[in-house]
């Protein structure tokens, strides 16, 4: 009844993205079915955001992922109570706030939806970041399971022939844990649809990003941060391939339809780092509220970033390079390079990037990739000092101050051109 | 002792010994910042492998490229490469380490113009023959690329020359190590820090002809009279270049006994396989020794090595000392904390930036925890 008398803006309402209703339904009985796992004795394997899934898939082990757990806690705005327990347990209050709080959430099922399902094996890929390899070794002892590290060298100018052999061999030691704690032969058969899936899904994923390559976007880096949940945690299923082409089809739908992320958009811009989860709501307004679009980031796309390292028909054997290559796994300079084609293909006018105090890997060298691209593009920029769960890290008028001068910034080099 | 002046003075001013050292030999230099950066096969080469520290506050420069939430170590390193106080650095090498050492050094060779720039990117598991084998072939390839920047061949002599020496050092560092914990009166915490230290900076065989002079006096020293009833402690952590903790330690009633230091222990600690080919040797002992907590070797092997050396050495407590921002460090903090608690080792934690606490709160809250064992 109440839901029949609210009148609707029309306008807010044709902006609104229907798929998100799917997406809601997917990831609830993801978590269902994660959750129930004990009963159906199904095997649980925590992995890293940026780890190697596949082999998980393939063998029928539900992938659950802290980081999502992290992102979670986060939008729900339960991260500085997590975060004070996690600093009661003597861990420093200036640690990686998604480690904290899952590691805080473990021994009390705390958070949003009570506490992840307890693990049966942990998958640690250190892609990402170090502090991943700290966070598993604590769950590993506390949850007393076996933890198995994918290690990928650092690719600071180069992936070297060393590297390809020991991610590689890695690979395959990989496969044998699995079979060793699933008990039973590795289906190679299998493994090759898998990885056509994900490659599907993560051609999908980046079709669905490119369509804000038109103008206007129909979809902003907000919509992205969201829709990016199954490209993580279900990447290898035949689910993910057909949500992203529902995803696709309403994208290009919108498009044909003239509708846009924002009401009006005259500005475009790019984000970097790690979503700000606690306010993506306020900084999205915010925003819109200046005509400007975020069009892209280099976060969602960091799921479809390796494209250009896999086969499809030969997954396996790919894998290792793709998973090394990775956008937080290579040099600064090489992450400029990346941004600056960015800006190209999306045609944009500024960035906005987190400078994200959980999250070093991605933060530090932020200044460096700032000059460069402003430098070679006259690109400018503006740096949001946040966390990307730890709510009492955001200073809110300091943050909207600098947006606005930023947008001022905006108006006037469009004044010129 | 003539041979300890000579140390503490060149530990005083380690720029001004490099640069004199390196007028007066010819000689290269090569830094460096962590304990995993393979030495003997600078020292191979015919370089001085020096290790950097960093200086104490004045950070500006380096905050054009990071932020406040990077520790001090890493950003005051970067201050002085982008202020030209290193550029008497022919090279510097980067092993992996850290997220924001991994970062340092992409900003490093983007922004620092003199010397060279080489990453060493080692495994960060190091408990599996694959590890093993990777950190192998990374350290020829080091070698390698070493030989091509300093313009040099290192001969099969040359490198096993350069164990042959290393391993003397060490082990007359752990055998001062040994005598201080057997009796600690007999060389101030102090001393054994500016030991350690030039150790990572000397000229290594003029160093070890000093060493062995100092721990031959030792030897024959006899403890002077009174036995002073000192509590015995252990100091665990990563970078400690903090000379004056060491006797505000020993005011309180204290004595330093032993370590878990990466500017310690750990950077000494291990033998070569003397039958080993000498690159499969040095991989063997850095994969082999206490880990850094930015690798990972086992789930508890930290912990327990920390609780082995408490019992071992008999000492009563721990200080912990943990550098702000310092990740890998400060997620290893409750657990080995946890391992000497259930263990009943009391421990105390200290959080350090570049500069230690005032020299009053250090010493009531040493005093406070010495008391307590």
């Amino acid at each position: 009844m109440a839901e029949e008398m609210k009148v609707l803006d029309p306008e807010k309402e044709k902006r609104k993205i229907q798929s998100v209703k799917k997406m809601k339904e997917i990831m609830t009985a993801y978590y269902i079915e994660a959750k129930t796992a004990g009963e159906t004795g199904k095997k649980v394997a925590w992995i890293t955001s940026g780890g190697p899934v596949e082999p998980l898939i393939v063998m029928d082990v539900i992938p659950v992922y802290p980081e999502n757990h992290g992102a979670m806690i986060g939008a729900s705005r339960m991260g500085a109570a997590l975060y004070e327990k996690a600093e009661a347990m003597g861990y420093a209050s200036d640690l990686c706030s998604y480690a904290c709080s899952d590691i805080a959430c473990a021994p009390i099922n705390g958070g949003p939806i009570g506490g992840l399902p307890r693990p049966d094996m942990l998958i640690c890929c250190n892609n990402i970041c170090g502090t991943v390899l700290k966070w598993y070794e604590i769950q590993a002892r506390y949850f007393n399971v076996p933890l198995f590290i994918l290690d990928t060298p650092f690719c600071h100018t180069e992936y070297t022939r060393e590297m390809r052999k020991y991610v590689s061999r890695q690979i395959d030691e990989y496969l044998r844990f699995l079979e060793e704690h699933c008990g039973k032969k590795y289906d190679y058969d299998r493994m090759k649809e898998v990885g056509k899936l994900s490659v599907t899904g993560q051609k999908l994923w980046q079709a669905v990003l490119d369509t804000t390559m038109h103008k206007p976007a129909p979809m902003s880096a907000f919509d992205a941060f969201f829709h990016l949940a199954l490209i993580v945690t279900l990447r290898g299923t035949q689910q993910a391939v057909d949500y992203y082409e529902m995803l696709l089809a309403e994208m290009k739908k919108r498009i044909a339809d003239g509708i846009g992320a924002i009401p009006n958009e005259r500005y475009r811009l790019l984000w970097d780092n790690l979503p700000v989860w606690y306010r993506t709501k306020w900084l999205s307004e915010k925003f819109a509220a200046q005509d400007a679009c975020l069009v892209a980031d280099t976060y969602t796309s960091a799921w479809c970033g390796s494209l250009k390292y896999v086969d499809e028909n030969n997954f396996l054997e790919t894998m290792a390079e793709c998973y090394t290559r990775i956008y937080l796994n290579i040099g600064v300079d090489e992450m400029a390079q990346t941004v600056m084609a960015m800006v190209y293909k999306y045609d944009v006018d500024g960035i906005v990037m987190h400078s994200n105090r959980s999250c070093k890997p991605y933060s530090l060298g932020q200044y460096d990739i700032q000059r460069i691209v402003e430098k070679q593009k006259g690109i400018p920029s503006l740096m949001l000092e946040a966390d990307m769960t730890d709510e009492r890290k955001f200073s809110e008028s300091q943050i909207e101050t600098r947006i606005d001068a930023f947008i001022e910034i905006l108006q006037e080099k469009k004044r010129k051109t | 002792m003539k041979n300890l002046d000579e140390i503490r003075e060149v530990v005083r001013d380690p720029y001004g010994y490099a640069k004199k050292y390196k007028a007066k030999t010819h000689k290269k230099i090569v830094g460096y910042f962590c304990s995993y950066a393979p030495e003997e096969i600078i020292w191979a080469a015919g370089a001085l492998p020096f290790r950097i520290f960093g200086r104490k506050g004045n950070i500006h420069l380096a905050d054009q490229h990071l932020q406040s939430y990077c520790c001090s170590l890493v950003r005051s390193v970067l201050e002085e490469a982008l202020s030209g106080e290193l550029n008497f650095l022919d090279g510097t090498i980067f092993p992996h380490t850290c997220d924001s050492i991994q970062r340092l050094s992409d900003i490093w060779r983007l922004n620092v113009s003199f010397g060279f720039h080489t990453d060493v990117v080692l495994p960060v598991k190091l408990n599996t023959d694959s590890a093993r084998e990777y950190m192998v072939s990374v350290l020829r390839v080091f070698m390698a690329d070493l030989e091509k920047k300093l313009d040099v061949t290192i001969t099969d002599d040359a490198l096993k020359a350069s164990m042959t020496l290393y391993d003397q050092l060490r082990s007359s560092l752990r055998e001062l190590y040994e005598i201080r914990a057997k009796c600690p009166d007999i060389i101030s915490g102090s001393d054994v820090y500016h030991i350690v230290k030039a150790a990572v900076i000397m000229d290594r065989e003029h160093l070890l002809t000093l060493l062995s002079g100092v721990v031959q006096e030792l030897k024959q020293k006899k403890p002077d009279g009174v036995k002073l009833d000192r509590k015995r402690v252990v100091i665990s952590g990563g970078v400690c270049d903090f000379p004056d903790i060491y006797p505000l330690i020993e005011e309180a009633g204290g004595s330093v006994v032993w370590d878990d230091l990466c500017t310690g222990m750990r950077s000494f600690e291990g033998d070569f396989d003397k039958t080993a080919d000498p690159i499969e040797a040095i991989a063997g002992r850095y994969l082999d020794r206490v880990v850094c907590p930015a690798k990972h070797s086992g789930l508890t092997n930290r912990a327990d090595h920390l609780v082995r050396m408490v019992r071992e050495k008999a000492a009563q407590g721990v200080i912990i000392l943990l550098l702000k921002f310092c990740d890998p460090h400060a997620f290893d903090y409750p657990y080995l904390k946890n391992a000497l608690d259930r263990e009943g080792v009391p421990s105390l934690l200290l959080e350090v930036e570049d500069q230690l606490p005032s020299e009053g709160q250090l010493q009531t809250r040493f005093e406070a925890f010495l008391e307590m064992l």
